[in-house]
């Protein structure tokens, strides 16, 4: 096995289980975890492709990585303030009971 | 071999934090996931990625998910089920993606001609393509991350007329 086929076959692993997280879990934070753990998949698979890949002196994917830890950061703050409020509004963390704007 | 170990370690802090049942946990078992894969990015040549990913993530998302915690205080979930009820196509379908993933990560051609050049990025270079190439994107991201924190200040605040 190539190394960059391991480095993919360690990211496919992280996104099935933070999207299995995000999917299955009733607790929003840990929906949020889950978009975490996805995101971060996402940056290990730049990072291997820009070290095993061509033309790696025009940093491409690096750059990839460092704008996609800002969007995550700020993604991070919008969503537990989301959360905290809802939980202000109806004292519930827990996503099967929030049905109000559901049909 | 260093590879193997901070894989598992990463994965191992991944499924710790989807699976616990205590929040905190799972908050401590996400850093230790966010470390393991600091240690990849380190070995694989990219060291200020991996130095970015500790100060981010372990220094600022992790504590911010755990402040969250502490304020909704459901550190003990009352609900007997952890798992929304829908769960079993949830499950399938995540087993459906990941066997497509695997399939054509196995069958692609880019995985078998892929050089074994020593790609290093200093501090230098990294400095120089984020002021002259990327120097428009830096200033979007400067200006995203001040309205996500506007923002989320003004959506976590406490409203008019609530009562304490």
């Amino acid at each position: 096995m190539t190394p960059l086929t391991s480095c993919l076959l360690l990211s496919a692993l992280l996104f099935v289980i933070g999207l299995a997280g995000a999917l299955i879990r009733r607790n929003a934070i840990v929906v949020l975890i889950g978009i975490e753990l996805m995101l971060n998949a996402a940056n290990l698979n730049f990072i291997a492709f820009w070290r095993y890949g061509p033309n790696s002196e025009a940093l491409t994917g690096m750059m990839f990585v460092i704008f996609s830890i800002a969007v995550a950061a700020a993604e991070a703050a919008v969503g537990l303030a989301l959360i905290i409020s809802l939980y202000r509004h109806i004292k519930t963390a827990n996503i099967d009971e929030v049905v109000s704007m559901s049909g | 071999m260093l590879f193997t170990i901070f894989a598992i370690l990463t994965l191992a802090g991944a499924v710790a934090a989807i699976s616990l049942r205590n929040l905190v946990h799972s908050v401590l078992a996400l850093t230790l996931a966010f470390a393991g894969l600091a240690a990849v990015y380190l070995l694989l040549g990219a060291q200020f990625i991996g130095l970015a990913q500790i100060l981010v993530y372990i220094g600022a998302v992790a504590i911010l998910i755990v402040f969250a915690i502490l304020l909704i205080r459901e550190a003990e979930p009352a609900s007997p089920s952890m798992v929304v009820s829908s769960w079993v196509g949830s499950v399938v379908a995540v087993l459906v993606i990941f066997g497509t993933m695997a399939w054509a990560i196995e069958r692609s051609a880019i995985t078998q001609r892929a050089t074994g050049s020593q790609a290093e990025a200093s501090m230098q270079q990294i400095g120089n393509a984020l002021m002259l190439r990327f120097a428009l994107p830096l200033e979007i991201i400067g200006l995203l991350l001040t309205a996500a924190l506007i923002g989320a200040v003004t959506i976590a605040l406490r409203e008019k007329g609530e009562g304490r």
